[in-house]
């Protein structure tokens, strides 16, 4: 059996799988329920300034029968007071010792409010902070979340602030509405940062409604852009948890957040150099009770392949992530159909012959459909793969070229190459 | 002795009436039918648009409802299939276009294409709109004969085309058998009038009622009077049994009873026997078994004179009349039809066996079943005397139909035929295509 124990900067927790900050950790009460359903931490939604939030705050994009393909929302931080949560922390902490419970704060970038509200939370029982700086909406009009996150200078400033006024773990949240991730995320390895997590949600606007000509969720008439998350963002977050895993090491705590699911999801955060992962959207989908497959989907997973602990598999694809340059050149696939397998749906030969590389011709014979690779126009691109609705019946298959390996870098028709040759 | 038959009508709680006669299937809601919609893969070369007699391009009135453009999915329906209401009721589907899904052959769970199909023309009926104009005036007048699937078909291509067109049918109301003879739990809440009302409000088509071939008109003179003439009177006339007997009160056609069920005001008004039997294998059969139980005949047989991939009921079918509780007896033909006071009161049937040519044999064993009513549903014929009114030059008639080429064009100069008075599938959609195919073949004869 899968040990699935983390201990992340210094935070212990029974599994890797906490709830992101957000409205599933807004109060005692829901995250007692997390906490009953299985979850091993959560990050407790964003304390601060005080504010007010709109109605009509979330809205969905839905896509062939999925209602939440992609979710956004245009709500701020915590609209309860500080003492409040602060009070429900402690009995929730008190009364669930074994999980971890981090504090997610958000204050104007002056060092007063964060020596302040530092100064409040120490002795929260909370087991760490972290600091968010990610958020894309509504706050970061006000110069906070993703008005810092977004200027590394500022990232670094306020992760020293942090770290000069609490005893306690300090994990950075990262917003993806940046060109470079690794600018913020050096940044606050700089201010010494315990760990990061990411990402925060995408600056966006999720849909308009043709009837009132209105941005969604609609308040009223009007939209604000909101902060996109849910499925559709996992490959956005795998590619900045790896672009970090990949530059700074094995040694660097990253919780990994979007899109995140499944078992399936939060192993390929993990993967990519992820330590814990943190789920919102699919919670608040489906509810707390999804956890419970996360756990014994990835403990099964871990124990076919041989995995003991995280550990065993945690950035293990983060060597094979690698820049274009350095991929094989010389690796040739080309596709294969499957006869009997085949529906004769035609897709593989609308989309080749449309879009790509006219690889597949179409034939009737006594009035059957036959679909077939014409092996010489064959790319090997994987289009008619991706299209054939049945599981294995279009594949890729290697062709023994007898060729070794042989990037760009090293490929004579670079003219870099050829430069340097002569 | 015994009473008498047991024949009575109200053998049911009133409230169970509705529910016996109304949807049969119960269509799609919104977000079911976008579900359902999403499953379809929207195939290259569909197989699903070939297995459909007028052609409906499938993919593309599913992917419309998918993206809410219900007008557009309704129009691609409606286009080559005016009749596109009815036919997603009625249509055999798993026989057509759902046997021809890839996902059929995939996981054995076809897209729902009928109730797809009616979902987008029920959406696009409900809205009251006239989607097709009529072209400029042709100056011509034609002729339709028959306001069924097929003849109606025909007019409406034909006035859109900007031909005038006058119909003579010889019952009352326009429908055919999508008014008097299919089974009451297909077309509910009298949708064959909603949608002939939708047809004829494209304009350029008067209908004459009372008006039967060979009786109040006959062919010669239409072809004096008119351009051209449609012929789509249908099988008219039904198959008679000859057993010994036949001739006894209380054996009647299938189509009869039917007729009258389809036309009564309240059903449960309708006098049905405790105990039924229904002579043949065909949807027919089927029709009348289910609806006679659902009127609270307490047994219903069905006896069919070969075995079941032999009869024409699709297997849908055939289900459907035993999960309503109609016992389906096979190779058996009746031998003889007994009776009280001129009222039957049983049938001897002689037990068959595979003959020759697939053809069943009798055995000579018989066995007798006890029936209060008897219908007979071994097929209908063309009633082929009308066509002949005395001309010198006839209609040409093979194998018991109106010999039409590939334009439905008869052996006479500018008169065409099509729906069951040719060969072909008896079904409502090959009706609308016959309909829809001799129209363009008419306005090139009459343009010509």
């Amino acid at each position: 059996m899968a040990d699935l124990r983390t201990e992340f900067a210094g935070i212990k927790s029974p599994n890797p799988f906490w709830l992101a900050s957000g409205p599933p950790t807004d109060k005692e009460y829901n995250v007692v329920r997390a906490f009953k359903a299985g979850w091993g931490g959560v990050v407790w939604k964003t304390v601060g300034e005080t504010i007010f939030n709109t109605t009509s705050r979330y809205h969905a994009n839905a896509h062939n029968g999925s209602r939440i393909a992609g979710f956004t929302n245009i709500e701020l931080i915590s609209d309860r007071p500080l003492e409040v949560n602060l009070r429900e922390l402690k009995a929730v902490k008190r009364d669930w010792p074994g999980r971890a419970v981090v504090l997610s704060l958000m204050v104007p970038c002056e060092e007063p409010y964060w020596e302040d509200i530092l100064k409040k939370v120490e002795n929260s029982e909370a087991d760490g902070i972290e600091i968010n700086l990610g958020c894309p909406h509504g706050m970061s009009e006000r110069g906070m979340g993703a008005a810092v996150g977004q200027v590394p200078e500022y990232v670094e400033m306020v992760t020293r602030w942090a770290k000069a006024h609490t005893r306690m773990p300090v994990i950075v949240k990262l917003t993806p509405n940046i060109t470079d991730i690794l600018a913020p995320a050096r940044a606050a390895i700089e201010g010494r940062a315990d760990a990061v997590s990411l990402i925060n949600t995408v600056a966006s606007i999720i849909g308009v409604d043709l009837d009132t000509m209105s941005p969604l969720p609609e308040v009223n008439g009007k939209g604000s852009h909101g902060g996109y998350c849910g499925p559709a963002v996992k490959p956005v977050a795998l590619r900045m948890v790896g672009d970090i895993a990949r530059e700074f090491g094995p040694e660097q705590a990253i919780s990994g957040i979007g899109g995140i699911s499944t078992w399936r999801d939060a192993a390929e955060h993990m993967a990519m150099g992820a330590g814990t992962v943190q789920v919102c959207t699919a919670a608040m989908h489906q509810g707390f009770k999804i956890v419970e497959d996360m756990i014994d989907g990835l403990s099964n997973w871990m124990d076919e392949k041989g995995y003991r602990t995280i550990g065993d598999f945690r950035g293990r694809a983060v060597p094979n992530y690698v820049s274009w340059e350095k991929l094989d050149l010389n690796y040739e696939i080309v596709a294969r159909i499957d006869q009997d397998a085949c529906i004769q749906c035609g897709l593989c030969h609308v989309a080749c012959e449309d879009t790509a590389h006219q690889a597949i011709s179409a034939r009737r014979t006594n009035g059957s459909r036959r679909y077939e690779v014409i092996d010489a126009e064959c790319v090997g691109c994987n289009l008619c793969m991706l299209v054939c609705p049945v599981e294995n019946c279009v594949t890729m298959e290697r062709v023994e070229n007898g060729k070794g390996y042989m990037p760009w870098t090293d490929d004579p028709r670079n003219p870099m190459n050829k430069e340097a040759a002569e | 002795m015994g009473a008498g038959p047991d024949i009575a009508a109200g053998r049911r709680e009133a409230a169970e009436y509705a529910e016996a006669f109304g949807e049969l299937k119960p269509p799609l809601g919104r977000s079911s039918a976008l579900v359902e919609a999403s499953r379809c893969y929207f195939c290259y070369d569909a197989p699903c648009i070939e297995a459909c007699p007028t052609g409906i391009d499938i993919p593309s009135f599913i992917r419309k409802i998918e993206t809410g453009n219900v007008k557009g999915a309704a129009l691609d329906i409606l286009e080559p299939n005016i009749f596109g209401g009815a036919c997603a009721r009625v249509c055999p589907v798993e026989t057509l276009c759902e046997q021809a899904c890839v996902r059929e052959a995939q996981e054995g769970k076809p897209v729902a294409i009928g109730l797809l199909q009616r979902y987008a023309t029920d959406r696009f009926l409900e809205t009251g709109a006239q989607p097709f104009a009529r072209a400029a005036s042709s100056g011509k007048r034609v002729a339709v004969i028959g306001a069924g699937p097929a003849g109606l078909s025909a007019a409406h291509r034909l006035s859109r085309l900007g031909h005038d067109v006058t119909v003579f049918e010889a019952r009352d109301k326009p429908g055919g058998l999508n008014e008097y003879g299919i089974a009451a739990y297909k077309v509910p809440n009298d949708f064959a009038q909603r949608e002939a009302a939708f047809i004829l409000g494209l304009g350029g088509i008067e209908i004459e009622y009372g008006k039967a071939l060979g009786k109040e008109i006959s062919l010669t003179r239409l072809r004096q009077d008119f351009g051209a003439v449609f012929i789509g009177v249908g099988q008219a006339a039904v198959r008679a049994l000859d057993a010994e007997g036949h001739g006894l009160t209380g054996i009647e056609p299938a189509v009869d009873f039917i007729e009258r069920l389809r036309q009564a005001g309240d059903v449960s008004a309708l006098p049905v026997g405790r105990r039924i039997i229904v002579i043949g294998g065909g949807n027919t059969a089927v029709d009348i078994a289910v609806q006679t139980k659902r009127l609270g005949a307490e047994d219903v047989t069905i006896v069919y004179r070969r075995g079941p991939d032999a009869m024409s009921a699709t297997g849908h079918e055939q289900d459907l009349a035993q999960t309503d509780g109609v016992r389906i007896r096979h190779w058996a033909q009746p031998k003889r039809f007994a009776g009280e006071a001129g009222r039957v009161s049983a049938v001897e049937f002689e037990r068959t066996e595979p003959g020759a040519g697939g053809r069943a044999q009798g055995t000579g064993e018989t066995y007798t079943l006890d029936a209060d009513m008897v219908f007979t549903a071994i097929g209908q014929v063309l009633l082929a005397d009308p066509l002949a009114d005395g001309a010198a030059e006839s209609l040409t008639v093979e194998g018991g139909c109106i010999a039409v080429d590939g334009d439905m064009a008869t052996s006479l100069p500018g008169v065409y035929a099509g729906g069951d008075c040719v060969a072909g599938q008896d079904l409502t959609v090959q009706a609308v295509e016959d309909g829809k195919r001799a129209a363009l073949a008419m306005d090139k004869y009459l343009r010509s």
